[in-house]
C-alpha cells in the first residue's frame, strides 16, 4: 500500500498567505453552524405553527398543515434544493430575481436558498414532534384552560405548549442534530461548509484518509457537545413531578 | 413550462429508476443483515461485542450520508487495492451500495434492537427451559416474533432510504434524479425534469407509506 500517512498536512501551507489546511476545515465549520443554527430557527418557529394548526379544532387549518408536512416528508431533500436553488428564483419577480443572481455573491445566494431548504424541510419534522408533545397532554388541560375563561391562543401559550416543549425536547434534539448533518448537502450547490472544505482538502493534499478522518472527528464532537448541551437544556428546564427526566 | 420532452425521455428516466431502486434494495437487504447481527451483539452479555457494537452505531449515527458517500468514493477502491494487491476497479455503485449499507446498518440496529427488547423476558426463559442455545434462542424464537413487529418501522426507514439515494448525485452515479438532471440539461428544460422528479419521489414514497399505516393497522394486535 503506498500510501503517505501524514497527520501534520493539517499544518501546512495551502500556498495562499499564511493559510494552513487546518483553516479550511475551520471556515468550513463555521459556514456550516452558520446554515445550520439559521435553518433550525426557520423550523422551530414554522414548525411550531404548523404543529399547533395540526391540533386546533378547525379541519381547514388542520388540512393545510397535513399537506403540508406529507409534501415536505416524501420528496428527497437533494430535489428539495436544486428546486429551491435553480428553479425557485426564476419565479421570482425580475427585480428580486436580477437581485439575487447577480449583485448576491455566489456564496451568499447559495446560503440563502440552503437556509430556506433545511429551515422548511426540518419545519415538517418539527410539526409533528410539536403536534405528538400537544397530543401527549391529558385532554383535561384544554378542558380546565375554557373552564377558567382563557381563549384558545391563551390555552396554547399559556398551558399546552410550555408542557409540549418539555416532553419533546429529546426529539427535537434529534432533529436539531440532523440539521446540522443535513446541511452537508449544501456542498452539492457550492457553498464552502464542511464536507465541501474537506472534499477540496483532500483533493489538494491527496491525504484523503486524514481529511475525511477530521471531518468525522469535527462532526461527532459537534453532536456528543450539542446532545450534552441538550440533556442539560432538558434537565434545567424540568418540571419536578411532571416529566421523567432520562428516566426509564 | 412545457412537459411534452418528458414523454420521449421517459425510458432513459425508467433506466435511473431502476438504478435507484437497486440501490435502495441493496441497501436495505445488506442493513438490516449487518444491522440485526449488531443488534444481536449490543444486546449480548459480552462487554466487548457490545461496545463494538455500540461505537459502531454512534459514529455513523453523527456523521452525514453524504460524507460516507464522498469518502467510501474514495476510499472503497484504495482500500480494495491495499487488500487485493491489484488495481480492482469498483464503480461508483459499488462503493455507493458499501455505503449505504454501513451507514443504514447503524439505523436499522435501532429498530431491531428495540424490536428484541420488546419481546417479553418469558420467551428467552422458556425457550431455554427447553434446553435451546442462545443461539437458537435468537434464531427460533425471539427475531421471528421481533421482526414482525418491526417490519412497519423497517420499510418506513426503507422509504427514507429511497429519498436518500438521490445524494450518489455527489459522485455522479446515474440514479433517477441525476438522470432527471442530465436530461432536462440537455434538453434546455432543467426544471420541468426537476419538477417531474420531484412529483414522482413524491408519489412513490408518499403511496408507500400509506401502505405502510395500513400493514401497521393490520399487524396490530
Amino acid at each position: 500500500m503506498n500510501y503517505n500517512w501524514d497527520w501534520g498536512v493539517f499544518f501546512r501551507s495551502t500556498g495562499i498567505g499564511e493559510e494552513t489546511y487546518l483553516d479550511w476545515f475551520v471556515a468550513g465549520l463555521g459556514w456550516t453552524i452558520a446554515v445550520a443554527l439559521a435553518g433550525w430557527i426557520i423550523a422551530l418557529l414554522l414548525g411550531t405553527l404548523l404543529g399547533i394548526l395540526r391540533t386546533v379544532p378547525n379541519r381547514w387549518l388542520a388540512g393545510i398543515a397535513t399537506c403540508y408536512v406529507e409534501i415536505f416528508r416524501n420528496v428527497p431533500l437533494l430535489v428539495q434544493l436544486f428546486l429551491w436553488y435553480f428553479l425557485v428564483p426564476d419565479l421570482l419577480p425580475e427585480p428580486l430575481e436580477l437581485w439575487f443572481k447577480q449583485d448576491l455573491s455566489p456564496a451568499t445566494s447559495a446560503y440563502l436558498s440552503v437556509v430556506v431548504c433545511l429551515g422548511l424541510f426540518t419545519a415538517a419534522r418539527v410539526c409533528e414532534q410539536v403536534r405528538t408533545g400537544i397530543q401527549a397532554l391529558p385532554r383535561g388541560q384544554l378542558a380546565a384552560g375554557h373552564a377558567l375563561g382563557f381563549r384558545l391562543p391563551q390555552i396554547y401559550k399559556d398551558i399546552l405548549l410550555p408542557q409540549a416543549f418539555r416532553i419533546i425536547i429529546p426529539p427535537l434534539t434529534s432533529e436539531f442534530l440532523n440539521i446540522f448533518k443535513n446541511s452537508s448537502v449544501a456542498s452539492l450547490i457550492g457553498l464552502m461548509e464542511l464536507l465541501a472544505q474537506t472534499k477540496q482538502a483532500a483533493e489538494f493534499t491527496a491525504n484523503l484518509f486524514e481529511a475525511f478522518t477530521l471531518a468525522t472527528l469535527i462532526y461527532f464532537t459537534l453532536n456528543m457537545g450539542l446532545m450534552l448541551l441538550m440533556r442539560l437544556v432538558e434537565k434545567k428546564v424540568a418540571v419536578p413531578g411532571l416529566i421523567a427526566v432520562g428516566g426509564k | 413550462m412545457d412537459f411534452s420532452a418528458i414523454l420521449p425521455a421517459l425510458p432513459g428516466l425508467w433506466e435511473g429508476m431502476l438504478t435507484t431502486l437497486q440501490l435502495m434494495l441493496l441497501g436495505v437487504l445488506g442493513g438490516v443483515l449487518l444491522g440485526t447481527l449488531l443488534a444481536v451483539m449490543r444486546l449480548s452479555h459480552n462487554r466487548l461485542l457490545a461496545n463494538l457494537a455500540a461505537t459502531y452505531v454512534n459514529y455513523f449515527r453523527s456523521i452525514p450520508l453524504l460524507l460516507v458517500i464522498t469518502w467510501f468514493y474514495f476510499a472503497v477502491p484504495f482500500l480494495l487495492r491495499a487488500i487485493t494487491g491489484e488495481d480492482t476497479p469498483v464503480g461508483a455503485f459499488t462503493s455507493c451500495v458499501v455505503a449505504f449499507l454501513m451507514f443504514e446498518a447503524a439505523y436499522f440496529c435501532e429498530i431491531v434492537r428495540a424490536g428484541i427488547q420488546s419481546i417479553p423476558k418469558g420467551q428467552m426463559g422458556a425457550a431455554q427451559a427447553l434446553g435451546m442455545t442462545h443461539g437458537q434462542c435468537m434464531r427460533l424464537i425471539i427475531l421471528p416474533q421481533a421482526f414482525r413487529k418491526m417490519t412497519p418501522l423497517l420499510l418506513q426507514q426503507s422509504i427514507i432510504l429511497f429519498q436518500d439515494t438521490s445524494l450518489v448525485y455527489a459522485v455522479g452515479l446515474m440514479d433517477f434524479l441525476n438522470a432527471a438532471r442530465s436530461r432536462g440539461d440537455i434538453i434546455g428544460q432543467p426544471h420541468e425534469f426537476l419538477i417531474f422528479a420531484g412529483l414522482v419521489y413524491f408519489t412513490v414514497s408518499f403511496a408507500a407509506s400509506l401502505l405502510v399505516k395500513r400493514l401497521q393497522k393490520r399487524l396490530a394486535v
